[in-house]
């Protein structure tokens, strides 16, 4: 109980450093709200009116404490292109959710099986094969494959329509269908590397003299691997996976613009060209918080997984 | 067991050797663009725009006329020597970090793990065009941007891989000699971890690669006409029709350089477990 | 099993981009037209779905709107007392018909009858006094919404039917600026759910997405064939280009060459121009640009056809001052080729003015207007030839309007400007010194004057001599190279096969009110 109150009060402490970060990182970037609102009618005059009437004229700390207020009491403020920044994230992180999630679930379909039959079955040639697809595999950036997708499946196969994205609202089926392809790219990169980190891990973990015991005294090679080496890798994997989880976000902010998906990344990109820092303020959080609590987590299930950790970190 | 485990030190020789190979052409292409291009790279000519690969052009040109494989060669360039610097000071400074706290521990191990923690969890475009709108966003300014960014990764692999080390025997052993933190930390530590270490600046090079190209890819990096591989590739997206040898030759270089380079780790990677950056 | 499949997958993937690759750019090209003609959705006939390159205003009350962009998407919701047409004439729209008096100060306007608003109220005289006081307001020193009404001394309704607005001095050309909204009196919902009386009613918008609007049926005038007109933002040209491909888009506008060449027989690519001047802007108060011959010598660098070829495939017309061809009346054709390409002229000026050896120039140019990077690109090429080293520096929009247009913290940079109202003064007023907006520092004695003159000449409704002087201004700015001008931009407009009737006006507009299913 002391461990967690330990992390969450870690958790807290890291989300507000964070916050207060991208704060003060709009005061060094040049340009304002105001002068973005107003465009080629900004005059000094006008351009300080509307500073006023927005608070932007205030003191930092007396803003940043107002945001923080209202942030930690429910609200995120308005966006300054119009309605509340609640509204406007409510409507894109179901998409970036889903889209990560899909990509991780991929990820682990594809990975755990393929990596466990990459040590069970090893064989020189196929190792190699093995290893050589998989760094190939790793130096795809979702970027490329994501116009590699979109040129092969929508513009020559028209599986799906790229910018026609549906959204959940109107079709729950073809958001899905369409967000498949992102995820995809996504993917794939991590597929290879997830394959590559078990296949090591494991192969290191049978390496070791109990599991060496264990086979020399006639155990099943596959029961062996099963009860005990895979129980034991489990610990690094899932800290790889929360790694994982958190790198899949990151790199979703790129995918989304490659297919015009209307997610978290895409508002962010433009919320921070236009300056509209409520806006870009919430989903730095949501993001540092996705990050923060996918190591968490991966802590929290390593020491249910193998209590002799304690507090240290890996 | 013992025959899977050659066989897998086997290819992971092929593998350093294959990557060698690839990083080692790639490397003389990018040397040799530094110096010398079959075109200028920015040279405009408006007879020969959208031109397909042929023996003139050996990657086709853009819709200026400019010839492709020039430009994808001071790409390169670009790429690769912001991928390097941010390698070189990620690397330099994570581990020394690393190898302080991994070793020392204490109250500045924890401080300085909880703000990797919050560097980590800001999103990194954000930091980026912070840096970027702060430093400029020439490719110096890029390196160095990225350099930073990347220390806490590092940081954490070299400290885990000091702490390991931290009560070995060998270590002890010259404690008790009476060898000083420094001489024990670099001379008897250091090359006990590089196997860690290597591969893991290996995979930094790579993350680096695709950190610079997805910042250009989203135009927070680089002016043109000087465009990295990444810049490219963003650019190539809009002609895919008319020209797909564009988009393929970019971003087939961004794949062959972390291919290259990936299996060089690899090779590094002498079936001792694995760590990633 | 499983990584083969993968790896099979990618292969295909692979050969399939190779052969593509191999088969060189005609072949590639056909296949991608077929593939958009043969199997594309043709849109519903009265529905279509259109790509913007941005999201609109916070506000879409037209009266607080600034953004070009969201002036032309809401132009089919909004209309004035009267309105423009494609041909860059004013005719009457609220109003029936109106008549200026003998001295030019006293504008009479009679309603039209039977026009409503989107919400079913009757447009009445109040609603039109109200609209146009708001945008005259000069209350606390504030600067009046709609500039031109600074001159409006009066507006009344002296009945049901008619509304009088009295000048303080006769304005030729007061009457473009009546094309601002009339707005309903007593509504407060105009910033998020705008009302007017235009062919499109508003009906929703999702912020940072796409805007929805539908054909009004109560309009007085021709009702639009298409019943719903969806705008949806793409940032990037390149993906929008891919929507249209994939059917997800039917008409979009201001495309690139390069974008419009990517698309194949399913679309019809429309030629205009943007209606803006496209110039290397010169910060003319910074060394080295205050002097008169290096400004000269730029222009003396400076290819304009060959950056109209490079950068915009020959689409865009030549410029030689502030001023663009769609303004007929006061264009002139004669200052277009002020300067031609002399590279010997351009090195002996600079040598003149003692930079024998060229300088160093930044450029710096808003990173989300592709045609203006493109075009950058190039003339820092032609630079080149005469020693000038110029060195691009790409900001986004909100670092350009701080730093360049606000601060004036530049050397020179690439942009287009145009004309808020279809009046000469719009475009030319910007370079009399001390004004507000005049960014790039311009301070001509001479010039000042002449624009003086002018507004004297158009309040005493002299119009020929008004064109004749702004014709001189348009010489002025052209002899002392204020800027390097280049060129009115191309504007490619893609419009999916099976839709017409798209029109081009003379501003940044998009009339989606004539478009229909042929």
């Amino acid at each position: 109980m002391k461990y967690a109150a330990k992390k969450l009060a870690a958790l807290l402490a890291t989300m507000l450093a964070v916050s207060f970060l991208a704060f003060a990182a709009f005061q060094v970037v040049a340009g304002d709200p105001a002068t973005d609102r107003l465009g080629t009618e900004a005059t000094p005059q006008r351009v300080a009116e509307l500073r006023h009437e927005m608070g932007l004229d205030r003191p930092f700390l007396v803003q940043y404490g107002s945001w923080l207020g209202g942030f930690v009491t429910g609200d995120p403020g308005q966006s300054y292109s119009g309605g509340p920044v609640a509204d406007l994230l409510s409507a894109r992180l179901p998409v970036t959710l889903t889209l990560s999630l899909m990509a991780f679930a991929l990820t682990l379909a594809l990975a755990l099986p393929l990596g466990l039959r990459s040590v069970r079955r090893g064989g020189r040639l196929e190792g190699a094969v093995n290893t050589v697809a998989n760094q190939f595999l790793m130096a795809l950036p979702p970027f490329f494959t994501g116009i590699l997708l979109t040129w092969l499946f929508s513009i020559l196969l028209h599986w799906f329509r790229h910018g026609a994205f549906p959204g959940f609202g109107a079709d729950v089926g073809g958001s899905l269908w369409y967000l498949l392809f992102p995820a995809v790219a996504l993917a794939i990169p991590r597929v290879a590397q997830t394959v590559r980190m078990l296949r090591s891990t494991v192969l290191a973990e049978m390496d070791k003299d109990y599991v060496r015991t264990a086979i020399a005294r006639g155990n099943d090679r596959s029961g062996v691997l099963y009860r005990h080496v895979l129980k034991n890798s489990l610990v690094p994997v899932v800290t790889f996976l929360a790694q994982t989880m958190a790198e899949i976000v990151a790199g979703s902010i790129v995918v989304e613009q490659v297919f015009n998906l209307p997610g978290l990344g895409r508002l962010l990109l433009t919320s921070i060209s236009g300056r509209d820092y409520p806006t870009v303020q919430a989903i730095v959080v949501i993001l540092a918080l996705w990050v923060v609590l996918a190591n968490t987590a991966a802590d929290l299930i390593n020491r249910f997984i193998d209590p002799r950790l304690g507090g240290a970190r890996t | 067991m013992k025959t899977l485990q050659k066989a897998v030190r086997a290819h992971r020789n092929a593998c350093f050797i294959a990557g060698c190979i690839i990083t080692g052409v790639l490397l003389a292409l990018i040397l040799l663009g530094a110096v010398w291009t079959p075109y200028d790279p920015t040279a405009m000519r408006g007879s020969e725009t959208l031109l397909p690969p042929s023996f003139t052009h050996l990657f086709g040109t853009d819709n200026f006329g400019r010839d492709i494989f020039s430009r994808v060669l001071k790409g390169a360039g670009f790429t690769a020597l912001v991928a390097g610097g941010t390698v070189a000071i990620g690397g330099l400074f994570g581990t020394l970090i690393g190898a302080l706290t991994g070793y020392f521990g204490g109250a500045v191990d924890e401080a300085l793990m909880r703000l990797n923690d919050t560097i980590t969890a800001f999103p990194s475009i954000l930091l980026a065009l912070v840096c970027v709108a702060v430093f400029g966003s020439g490719k110096y300014q890029v390196l160095l941007v990225l350099g930073i960014v990347f220390i806490p990764s590092f940081a954490r692999v070299s400290r885990t891989a000091f702490a390991a080390l931290r009560d070995a025997n060998f270590v002890q052993s010259a404690r008790l000699m009476g060898a000083g933190s420094a001489r024990i930390l670099f001379v008897h530590m250091l090359p006990n971890t590089l196997h860690i270490l290597l591969p893991a600046l290996t995979i930094g090079f790579n993350n680096a690669v695709l950190a610079e190209a997805s910042m250009s890819f989203l135009g927070l990096c680089g002016q043109p006409p000087e465009a990295s591989l990444g810049a490219l590739l963003s650019e190539a997206q809009g002609m895919f029709v008319t020209a797909p040898w564009y988009a393929l030759c970019s971003g087939g270089m961004i794949v062959a350089l972390i291919f290259g380079v990936g299996l060089i780790g690899e090779g590094l990677q002498d079936g001792r477990g694995d760590r990633n950056a | 099993m499983k990584q083969r499949i993968l790896a099979g997958f990618l292969a295909t993937l692979l050969c399939a981009a190779l052969s593509g690759c191999g088969g060189g750019s005609s072949a590639s090209g056909s296949t991608g037209g077929q593939s958009t003609g043969g199997n594309s959705p043709v849109p519903a006939a009265d529905s279509i779905t259109v790509g913007i390159s941005q999201d609109l205003d916070e506000s879409l009350d037209p009266h607080l709107t600034v953004s070009a962009g969201t002036r032309e998407v809401m132009f089919n919701v909004f209309e004035g007392l009267v309105k423009p047409t494609p041909d860059g004439d004013l005719i009457d729209a609220v109003a029936s018909h109106h008549e200026v008096s003998a001295d030019g100060t006293v504008y009479t306007f009679t309603l039209r009858e039977g026009v409503t608003f989107h919400n079913g109220a009757a447009v009445s005289v109040d609603d039109v006094v109200w609209s146009i006081e708001r945008c005259a307001d000069a209350d606390e020193g504030k600067s009046p919404l709609v500039e031109a009404f600074s001159a409006i001394q009066s507006v009344k309704a002296t009945d049901e039917k008619t509304v009088v607005i009295t000048l303080n001095t006769a304005e030729s050309e007061f009457l473009a600026s009546l094309t601002t909204a009339i707005l309903p009196k007593d509504y407060d919902a105009q910033a998020t759910a705008p009302v007017g009386t235009g062919p499109f009613k508003f009906i929703s918008r999702v912020a940072g997405d796409s805007i929805a609007l539908e054909r009004f049926d109560g309009y007085w005038g021709e009702k639009p064939a298409l019943k719903n007109v969806t705008f949806k933002i793409f940032e990037s040209g390149d993906a929008m280009v891919l929507a249209l491909q994939s059917g997800a888009l039917d008409l979009c506008a201001h495309l690139t060459p390069t974008q419009a060449a990517q698309l194949g027989d399913g679309f019809q690519v429309l030629n205009g121009t943007m209606n803006l001047v496209q110039a290397l802007y010169l910060n003319n108060a910074v060394k080295p640009l205050d002097d008169l011959r290096v400004r000269q010598a730029l222009c003396y660098a400076v290819d304009k056809q060959q950056v109209i070829d490079l950068a915009g495939d020959g689409t865009g017309k030549p410029l030689g001052s502030s001023m663009y061809p769609a303004f007929a009346k006061y264009f002139d054709d004669s200052v277009t080729d002020y300067y031609t390409q002399n590279l010997e002229k351009a090195k002996t000026l600079l040598a003149e003015a003692g930079y024998p050896n060229g300088f160093d120039l930044t450029i710096t140019v808003p990173s989300n207007y592709q045609p203006h990077v493109d075009t950058a690109q190039v003339l820092v090429e032609q630079l080149k030839a005469v020693g000038v080293n110029a060195k691009i520096e790409l900001v986004d929009w909100s670092t350009w309007v701080s730093r360049v247009y606000t601060d004036r913290n530049y050397q020179s940079t690439v942009v287009g400007v145009d004309a808020s109202s279809m009046t000469g003064r719009a475009m030319l007023e910007r370079f009399t010194s001390g004004y507000g907006k005049n960014f790039v520092n311009y301070a001509n004695a001479e010039y000042d004057a002449l624009f003086k003159q002018a507004q004297l000449v158009s309040g005493a409704g002299d119009d020929a001599e008004l064109v004749n002087l702004y014709k001189q201004l348009q010489e002025n700015l052209a002899a002392n190279a204020a800027n390097v001008y280049l060129q009115d931009l191309g504007d490619l407009v893609a419009v999916r096969a099976g839709l017409d009737g798209y029109r081009f006006y003379p501003i940044y507009v998009m009339d989606l009110s004539g478009v229909k299913a042929g």
